[in-house]
């Protein structure tokens, strides 16, 4: 290098002395080395600054990703000892608002306090208008969420309160207000006509009709209210109606209604539920809620959405169960997934508002969180010193326990439980489905619906639609490729591979556009054909060989080698019209006039117009050119005395190519097949368009499929940001980066050590 | 091949191997007829569809009802077996042929018919004929009109009837294309500007608030400023109304195949024509306007009519916005991993690693971009510098910035692989000779390597040019939508809106394609853009391929 700043310059002409070092030339080289020295900077600054850029996307997108496998994580607040406590009754039920500003506490004596989480004074005090000398026996929850409350007293009513709470802006300044409402008035409602007391209660209410169910002992009484509104006066009436249901066989523990009214959940005994069917009031069944003989059911609860039952035990196990229809479409309660939480029993259930999650706390004041459909333990923490009562606010980021006169918020961070890896890749049984199944169905309209986040059919349709691709692209590239690069005329080849490169450049929204609106009712319409062709294609070339081969000689020596291509265009062309044309002719023949119908009633396929076939089709032009100028690259630059040197040795140019050729290209052409196959699986716009974006798993090639690409197109934009779904959806792309990047990879090793191997030949 | 072996057995003929290398052969056969298949296919569908069709009228008889006149242009026609269209639920009676033709018709006149298109069989068409006074009508809303011209009105009045209302109409036509074009300035421009001023000091309103700095004179002065702007509208507005009254003065009665009366605005109208009578060269000049139309127009119902003009120019747009992001990264980039990295294993990693960025899928980048140019940069500079417009996202939400800064991520390995390429291409001892004789390195790059190396950045950027119009996935995600109200640029200050949406060719196929409400009407149209994206793209890559042969050309003489 010239380092023009500490050198001094010296000219040894004796006809002219130029000084070199004048003060003005060294300020000239001194800036010039400055320069110099800029240009090194900005241009390393530059270019790592660049290639920094560009590798962000690996980490943005991982960054973007981790946080769905994260635990939850629990923060203790400061414990409150309001003085209003210590006169308090034993707590029954806690509770928190959506804000996470005011609480609720049901004592047992019957007062309903509301109080300020933050500091825990008291805001408000309701006494509920229990009759003279009656007691609170037992207490329920209906839906979580709903806020509506069912107490059982001692003298065999029970009383429903709901608890609600008004946001207003008095002077722009937020405030919560918390009221008590009485759904089915303020006095109680008898439901034991003996008086004796509720030990059980569950209440549900589906709008206009509204179940009361309460057990004495093995007894089991429901109440049916239906509103019914009379047309002339507008008034309505409830129509109160007692349903009998066979008895129970041993003591009852808890009462569940299903919120659709159409089953009754009855644990009783040491581990039993009795299931009841409310439509025709007939037991469905008994189940064994444990296989072991010592387990005990000590808490249960019903699950976001009322389907699923959460079953804790005496030894911490916690499990899930909902109805599930057998093979021979009986509905049973069955076992989904178990959870464990230390090993003391379970005390208190409480199921999220607004996810398929829960919290559980043991005696021992273990507090866990889970969640169902991941089947995940998000966390267990010590939160008290024995058994408490807790609850969870709407959002599921707040809990709040009181214990030892004491009440202690915690803040819950628990933003993406739905995601593990069994919930992504593995198969889930989702409520209401009657077995594990791989589903992908990210939203739905209704608030307690159980995302479906299996990225299973997704990836499989992804990796069908590239079989499917290959299928077609990987057989014609490379022949394409063998023939261009070994057999062809150089003047045709010069014509022949511009037009393959356009087929390259062409967007692939057109070649998607194409496939949907065009390939696809054309190829319902001539699915004859589309198979016919497939046969006679090589027929026909083989055939025009044949013929060409028995021409006289006079005509044959008038074409050169290496125009074959060219002279089977026509051949092409003519086998192509054929097929197509006889295809109406054979559907007549063969399929009744109408391959679709036949295929649907005859062979019971499923055959959506939008398939795997045509994405096939699509995507396989999509895919040829790359395939091809890889594979013709490596086969072209084998270097020519291995080929002279077979065929001098009296080889064929066939046989030639065969044993030496394709050989020693065969780790080109299969890195061309590796490309081939990444831009397959990373294609978007063709499949989007293709393909009627169906997330199913069924190989059928008359059968829709749902990529990961195309999900992403399809749901990225209404996806909420930083929700796990959108994470998910980055996660995807995560997928697809690495599996492209990792196949690209391995390809670019391939042919660089190749192309050393042809270096040292 | 020898001369001797005159006539081979079969046998001997597929030893050979000849059939095999037939076979090959007939794979680059398939390869060049599905391009060039797609492409004349695409061609003859998008350029058809501006050719004045025949209006034809025939009596529809279906077997076992009576017969009723249909007028349209068939825009489709195939053969089905009958077996087929008896299964659609036509009443094909047994003596039937085999295979019936079905014709797919524009019967136009959605108001009346309920949809624009009808699937008929030709074999019941009787009596076809295609008499010179029907009128084809293009509408601004409801699509085309066909039927028969019956009178002229001004003002609800008759002023011609019969042959000669075909040649007042044509006239008052022309006076209503006009009125149009100066609606369209005064609505577009002049109106446009004043929502745009009013928006601009709403948003200084709130700015000054959210500085605590809007006291009473500031209030004042922005009142001031708002009432000069309503007092413009108020002018302008009258105009409007002038304008449009003079616009909606004339009206055509039309009789439709069902002998029905219809009366249409002229103001609604766009062309009217009459095909059947028309000379050829009368059909050509009908043909270059509007392909003409096509090509400068603003977009018609729900894009299904009109032109894609907006659609063009967010795709220059774009594409140049991410030209000027691309060209200095990408080339500093190839020149420091070229010339100054030292060439180890690392380097080596890294030109993998962007070779193979290349191959990543689009819709990969698309994800980035809307989650880190749009959410977390947008967001911020958004917080930074346009809380007044807070919550409505200003750069927080897609828009031409990050879609051409997603396309630069896109397309840069693109340009650092090429510019690398062409580095390497320049012989060593160009580069010893700049050395020795005394300049410095930088020099040397700069007056000797990077212009003979410029045609190589010049075919890198092409490709990635092409790449970027082609590319729609991303898109998708960062700010492309199917109906921009504004072209990006414009006579508001500051004329160059960043934050604006665009509409992008490759997504307009997309969406009108997929999306339409009316896909029969949209089919011909989507030919027509993906035929402008080919011819675009295709000479974008050609070009790109000239300048990378006569490089090579140029430096094989510098080899030797």
């Amino acid at each position: 290098m010239n380092n023009l700043a500490e050198t001094s310059m010296t000219a040894q002409s004796t006809a002219k002395r130029i000084d070199f070092n004048t003060p003005a030339l060294k300020r000239k080289r001194k800036l010039r080395a400055l320069k110099d020295r800029m240009a090194r900077w900005y241009v390393t600054l530059g270019g790592l600054a660049v290639l920094a850029a560009i590798t962000l996307i690996f980490f943005y997108l991982a960054w973007v990703v981790l946080p769905v496998f994260s635990g939850a994580e629990l923060e203790a607040k400061k414990a409150q000892q309001p003085a209003w406590l210590n006169d308090a009754a034993a707590p029954l039920l806690l509770s928190l608002e959506e804000q996470n500003k005011v609480a609720m506490r049901l004592g047992s004596d019957g007062q309903v306090v509301f109080f300020n989480v933050k500091d825990g004074s008291e805001r408000k005090r309701f006494q509920l208008a229990l009759p003279e000398g009656v007691s609170i026996v037992s207490h329920a929850e209906d839906q979580p969420g709903s806020d509506r409350v069912v107490l059982g007293l001692s003298n065999g009513q029970a009383l429903v309160f709901k608890h609600l709470y008004k946001v207003t802006y008095p002077n722009n300044v937020k405030t919560i207000s918390a009221e008590l409402a009485f759904p089915l008035g303020e006095a109680p409602i008898t439901i034991d006509s003996q008086g004796r007391p509720l030990e059980h209660v569950a209440y549900s209410d589906k709008g206009d009709a509204k179940l009361l169910a309460a057990s004495v002992g093995e007894e089991l009484m429901l109440l049916s209210l239906v509103e019914e509104e009379n047309f002339l006066t507008g008034e309505t009436s409830v129509e109160e109606e007692r349903i009998s249901l066979p008895q129970i066989a041993a003591p009852i523990k808890s009462l569940f209604i299903d919120p659709r009214h159409m089953w009754l959940y009855v644990i009783n005994g040491r581990a039993t539920a009795d299931v009841f069917d409310l439509r025709s009031n007939k037991l469905n069944g008994r189940y064994k809620l444990e296989s072991d003989g010592n387990t005990e059911v000590t808490a249960a609860t019903p699950l976001l959405g009322g389907i699923s039952l959460l079953i804790g035990d005496n030894l911490g196990g916690i499990s899930q169960w909902f109805m599930a229809r057998d093979k021979d479409g009986v509905a049973g309660l069955k076992e989904i997934r178990s959870f464990q939480l230390g090993s003391s029993p379970v005390r208190q259930i409480v199921a999220e508002a607004r996810r398929k999650g829960f919290v559980v706390m043991n005696d021992a004041g273990e507090l866990g969180v889970f969640h169902s459909t991941a089947h995940r333990t998000l966390l267990t923490e010590n939160v008290a010193d024995a058994a408490a009562v807790f609850t969870l606010s709407p959002r599921a980021n707040r809990v709040l326990v009181e214990s030892d006169g004491q009440l202690k918020p915690f803040r819950l961070d628990n933003p993406h439980p739905e995601v593990s890896w069994s919930a992504l890749w593995e198969e889930v049984w989702y409520e209401s489905y009657d077995q594990p199944e791989y589903i992908w169905q990210s939203t739905a309209a209704n608030n307690d619906f159980e995302p479906k986040m299996s990225l299973s059919p997704l990836t499989f349709g992804t990796l069908k639609a590239a079989f499917y691709a290959m299928l077609l692209a990987a057989p014609l590239a490379i022949c394409a490729a063998i023939y261009t690069a070994y057999f062809m005329a150089p003047q045709m080849r010069g014509k022949v591979k511009p037009v393959i490169e356009l087929m390259e450049a062409l967007p692939t929204v057109i070649l998607g556009f194409f496939a949907g609106l065009f390939l696809a009712p054309f190829v319902e319409n001539h699915l004859p054909g589309i198979f016919s062709l497939l046969i006679l294609m090589p027929l026909g070339m083989l055939l025009a060989a044949f013929v060409w081969s028995r021409m006289p000689e006079s005509i044959r020596l008038r074409v050169p080698d290496g125009w074959e291509a060219a002279m089977l265009i026509p051949v092409v062309l003519l086998v192509g019209w054929f097929s197509i044309g006889m295809s109406g002719v054979m559907e007549n023949a063969f399929f009744d006039g109408d391959m679709r119908l036949w295929l649907t009633n005859d062979m019971a396929i499923t055959f959506d117009q939008r398939n795997a076939l045509v994405v096939g089709l699509a995507m396989g032009f999509a895919v040829i050119p790359n395939i091809y100028s890889i594979a013709e690259d490596a086969i072209f630059s084998v270097p020519k005395s291995l080929s002279y040197g077979s065929l001098a040795l009296g080889a064929t140019p066939w046989q030639t190519l065969t044993r030496v050729v394709i050989l020693t290209a065969s780790p080109g052409i299969f890195s061309a097949l590796m490309i081939g196959m990444g831009r397959a699986v990373g294609e978007t716009m063709i499949v989007l368009m293709a393909t009627g974006n169906t997330p199913i798993m069924e190989f059928n090639i008359f059968e829709g499929l749902r990529t990961l690409s195309a999900n992403i197109a399809v749901e990225m934009p209404e996806s909420e940001v930083g929700s796990t779904h959108y994470r998910v959806l980055f996660m995807a792309a995560m997928v697809l980066l690495m599996f492209t990047f990792a196949m690209n990879t391995l390809a670019e090793l391939i042919r660089q050590r190749l192309r050393n191997k042809y270096a040292s030949l | 091949m020898s001369l001797k072996r005159k006539q081979q057995s079969v046998r001997s003929w597929f030893k050979s191997g000849a059939p095999m290398v037939w076979l090959n052969g007939g794979a680059v056969a398939i390869a060049i007829i599905m391009t060039i298949g797609l492409l004349t296919l695409i061609a003859v569908r998008g350029l058809g569809h501006f050719w004045p069709a025949d209006i034809l009228e025939a009596d529809y008889v279906i077997p076992g009802q009576s017969a009723k006149v249909l007028i349209g242009e068939v825009v489709q026609q195939e053969e089905v077996p009958s077996a087929r269209l008896r299964g659609a639920g036509y009443p094909v009676t047994e003596e039937a042929p085999e295979f019936m033709t079905r014709e797919l018709m524009k019967v136009g006149n959605r108001e009346v018919f309920g949809a624009d298109f009808s699937w008929i069989v030709d074999d019941w068409l009787q009596n076809k004929r295609y008499p010179a006074e029907l009128v084809a009508v293009e509408r601004r809303e409801w699509g085309n009109f066909y039927g028969r011209l019956k009178q002229v009105k001004e003002n609800g009045q008759v002023v011609a009837e019969g042959e000669a209302a075909w040649d007042e109409l044509k006239a008052r036509l022309a006076r209503v294309d006009d009125l149009h074009s100066d609606v369209v300035k005064l609505e577009k421009k002049d109106i446009g500007r004043i929502n745009y001023g009013l928006e601009d000091l709403r948003l200084k309103q709130r700015g000054l608030e959210l500085k605590g700095q809007l006291n009473a004179q500031a209030q004042a002065d922005l009142d001031a400023q708002r009432a000069e702007l309503d007092a413009q509208y108020k002018v302008l507005e009258a105009e409007l109304t002038a304008l449009h009254g003079e616009f909606n003065r004339d009206s055509a009665v039309f009789v439709t195949s069902d002998e029905r009366e219809i009366e249409i605005n002229l103001g609604k109208m766009v062309r009217a024509y009459r095909p059947n009578g028309m000379s050829l060269s009368a059909k050509f000049s009908h043909y270059g306007s509007k392909l003409w139309e096509f090509v400068a127009d603003d977009p018609r119902e729900a894009n299904t009519e009109g032109g894609i003009f907006p659609a063009i120019f967010g795709t220059v747009m774009m594409v140049m916005l991410m030209t000027v992001f691309v060209t200095p990264f990408g080339v500093v980039a190839a020149v420091y991993l070229r010339e100054y990295a030292s060439q180890g294993a690392m380097t080596r990693v890294i030109r993998i690693a962007v070779n193979n960025l290349a191959g990543v899928p689009s819709i990969v980048y698309g994800v980035f971009g809307l989650g880190f140019f749009v959410y977390v940069l947008g967001g911020s500079l958004d917080r930074l510098f346009f809380p007044e417009a807070l919550p409505a996202p200003t750069l927080g939400t897609g828009g031409l910035l990050w879609a051409s800064l997603t396309l630069a991520i896109l397309t840069v390995p693109v340009v650092i692989v090429a510019t690398e390429e062409g580095l390497a291409r320049i012989p060593r001892m160009v580069r010893e000779g700049s050395l020795a004789l005394g300049a410095t390195k930088a020099e040397t790059l700069w007056k000797v390597v990077l212009p003979m190396a410029s045609p190589a950045m010049m075919t890198g950027l092409i490709l990635a040019v092409a790449r970027a119009a082609g590319e729609v996935a991303p898109l998708m995600l960062v700010g492309v939508v199917k109906l921009a109200p504004s072209l990006p640029l414009d006579g508001n200050y500051p004329y160059l809106h960043l934050d604006q949406k665009i509409m992008h060719l490759g997504f307009h196929i997309y969406d009108v394609g997929f999306q339409s409400p009316n896909v029969e009407a949209a089919r011909p149209l989507v030919y027509a853009t993906a035929l402008l994206l080919v011819i675009v793209i295709a000479t974008l890559n050609f070009s790109a391929v000239a300048i990378r042969n006569h490089l090579r050309e140029k430096y094989k003489a510098l080899e030797h």
